[in-house]
């Protein structure tokens, strides 16, 4: 018989798990009932999938989210590891510093709002690029502060080790720096691409108005706004199980700590 | 020792850091094949003279001649010079081969080469068991020897090694310094060491520059440190002394009622204050004071310490300096061989003489 005080604990960290997945698996359950309405299980069946795989309009939107998060992602991780790299090597002022976090923290209405401002100021037509480069302003702070991490007790002299070697700094950075810092750029990449997978609100103010860049999120917003139907639920499912499995994998990649 | 060729000249070296000068105006030569240290307390700038000699630091003013060729515009990568880290720096995601065949790659040299060169410093550093192994699966001596290998597998002209037994325990570093030694004599390269360790300096190094405050005070084979030193910091940095002060006439040192004779460096005619200054064991006790031409200062011995091989007899006299530089009414170190003394022939409390013959006496300023 555990003491009462770790009972309760169980019990507690039970209860919030319960609130944090209860909802996800009940979304989950209603991808899979027959009928249309959430109010009753009428039985099994995988017609809203099937239904979702004929949909022109939610393939296309699949595939632009897939566009946007593989090219933002790319750009961002590059972006983002050379900038905890410098960042790490040669410390900044608190002001700098600050600056690097700024994207992180600022409601993301803010930044879609002076995105989009600054793109009709420069007259730059909107459109999935727009949205990549959007994507890549945020996710270049998250990498990086994913990287830094990584960063924080990595011993500098093998950098200079290696250029005594007879090593370039090029060399010394592919060679040397990369493989050591790898596991958080791996997970520096997966966070990029699970926030710009179901990044809503900067991508609806950057896409423009045409049909075509319309990303996954916003399809589902469109359709929400006449209910919720059983397909809607079916591919929130298959964006959760993505989403859960990258969050998964980049801890896994994070804790195979490298550096002695 | 005959005079061995110069592979690096150091001319007039100089490294500012802000208002700090950290090597000032150094001279030095560092010969073929020797073993030199570097020794000095911590911010004496001897680390900061080993990384400019690697080139990870430039200097403000003077250079650095490797062969006769100006290394100043060379950079760190280009240099026939290799440091090894004082944290080793291994690289943890390489076994230890790779560690060690990753300099020769840089090179560009062929397969077959880099099998045979880091085949043969494995066997040479008997690290051929854990050839396979990484970094983090080796212990603290282990890893140095990896270290070492990698940087000795280049064939550098010049080894540099930073604190290189810093991270060790004590009976690892003393078996690493005999180890190190064997290694230099058999590879025939320089090995330059920067330690802050007196000791391990006099036993691993043929020549020694003591550094203070980013000059160069003396350099010198150990045993002319020890016995000849040219100044007050060398004479109390390497060993233990005993110093007595007073007003200095030549080679002669005013000390209470008497004089103390001894040798001045190069002859320095000296007046002003001044020390004479002795080693714990060249000192002897006597209940009277001794005739003839022995220096003798009188005291009282405060306390004795038993110490195996020798008797640590500590002698209060008055004026008497100790190499922690302390006040007047200090105390004087006398290490008499325990073969010589009988426990019971000193005591606490007694007024005795301390001898000693002027041939062991240094005479140096203030």
């Amino acid at each position: 018989m555990p003491s009462p005080a770790r009972f309760w604990l169980g019990a507690h960290l039970r209860l919030v798990y319960l609130f944090l997945y209860v909802p996800i698996a009940v979304l989950m359950v209603l991808s899979f009932n027959r009928a249309g309405l959430p109010t009753a299980w009428t039985g099994f069946s995988l017609k809203w999938y099937g239904a979702l795989a004929e949909s022109q309009a939610i393939i296309n939107a699949a595939l632009n989210t897939l566009i946007v998060a593989v090219i933002s992602t790319v750009l961002a991780t590059l972006l983002g590891a050379l900038l905890a790299v410098g960042m790490e090597y040669r410390r900044r002022g608190p002001g700098l510093e600050a600056m690097l976090f700024a994207p992180m923290i600022i409601p993301d209405i803010v930044l879609a709002i002076a995105l989009l401002s600054f793109f009709t100021l420069l007259d730059f037509t909107l459109g999935l690029h727009s949205i990549i480069l959007s994507h890549v302003v945020f996710n270049i702070a998250f990498v990086c502060a994913v990287v830094r991490t990584r960063l924080r007790s990595f011993d500098w002299a093998v950098f200079e080790a290696s250029v005594d070697l007879g090593a370039s700094e090029a060399t010394t950075f592919r060679r040397i720096i990369l493989p050591m810092i790898f596991p958080g750029v791996l997970a520096g990449a997966m966070l990029a691409f699970t926030l710009s997978v179901d990044e809503f609100i900067i991508a609806y103010f950057t896409a423009g108005a045409g049909q075509s860049s319309t990303t996954l999120p916003m399809q589902i917003y469109s359709m929400i706004r006449f209910g919720v139907t059983p397909e809607i639920n079916a591919m929130a499912t298959v964006v959760m199980l993505v989403s859960f499995t990258l969050v998964l994998l980049a801890q896994r990649a994070n804790k195979g700590v490298v550096g002695v | 020792m005959s005079e061995r060729p110069t592979v690096i000249a150091i001319e007039g070296l100089t490294k500012r850091f802000g208002e700090i000068t950290a090597v000032d105006a150094v001279d030095l030569d560092l010969r073929e094949n020797e073993f030199f240290a570097l020794l000095g307390p911590s911010g004496c700038g001897k680390t900061t003279l080993l990384r400019m000699i690697a080139g990870f630091t430039g200097p403000d003013a003077g250079r650095i001649l490797l062969d006769g060729r100006d290394m100043t515009p060379v950079r760190p990568n280009r240099r026939p010079v290799n440091l090894m880290f004082q944290s080793y720096a291994l690289f943890p995601h390489m076994t230890v081969t790779q560690n060690i065949a990753y300099g020769l790659e840089m090179e560009g040299c062929g397969r077959d080469e880099i099998r045979r060169r880091v085949g043969e410093m494995l066997e040479m550093t008997e690290l051929s068991p854990l050839k396979d192994r990484k970094p983090e699966h080796l212990s603290g001596g282990q890893r140095q020897r990896v270290a070492l290998a990698r940087a000795l597998v280049k064939r550098p002209r010049v080894l540099l090694l930073d604190e290189p037994l810093g991270a060790l325990d004590k009976k690892l570093r003393e078996q690493m310094q005999l180890e190190l030694k064997r290694m230099q004599h058999e590879v025939g390269i320089t090995f330059v060491i920067v330690t802050h360790d007196q000791e391990e300096a006099l036993v691993m190094a043929d020549r020694i520059a003591v550094l203070k405050d980013g000059r160069v005070m003396q350099v010198g084979a150990p045993r002319e440190l020890y016995e000849y030193p040219a100044s007050r910091f060398v004479a109390g940095f390497i060993g233990k002394m005993n110093f007595f002060a007073g007003q200095g006439r030549g080679a002669e040192v005013a000390f209470g009622d008497g004089v103390l004779t001894g040798t001045a460096p190069g002859g320095v005619e000296l007046a002003g204050p001044a020390v004479a200054a002795v080693r714990p064991e060249r000192l002897r006790l006597a209940p009277q004071r001794p005739e003839g031409s022995l220096n003798a200062v009188p005291g009282r011995i405060v306390d004795i310490a038993y110490h195996g091989q020798d008797l640590n007899v500590h002698v209060e006299v008055r004026g008497a300096v100790d190499s922690a530089g302390g006040e007047a009414g200090a105390r004087v170190l006398v290490r008499l061989p325990a073969g010589e003394a009988e426990e019971g022939d000193w005591q606490a409390g007694q007024d005795v003489w301390c001898c000693w013959a002027p041939a062991h006496t240094r005479v140096l300023a203030m």
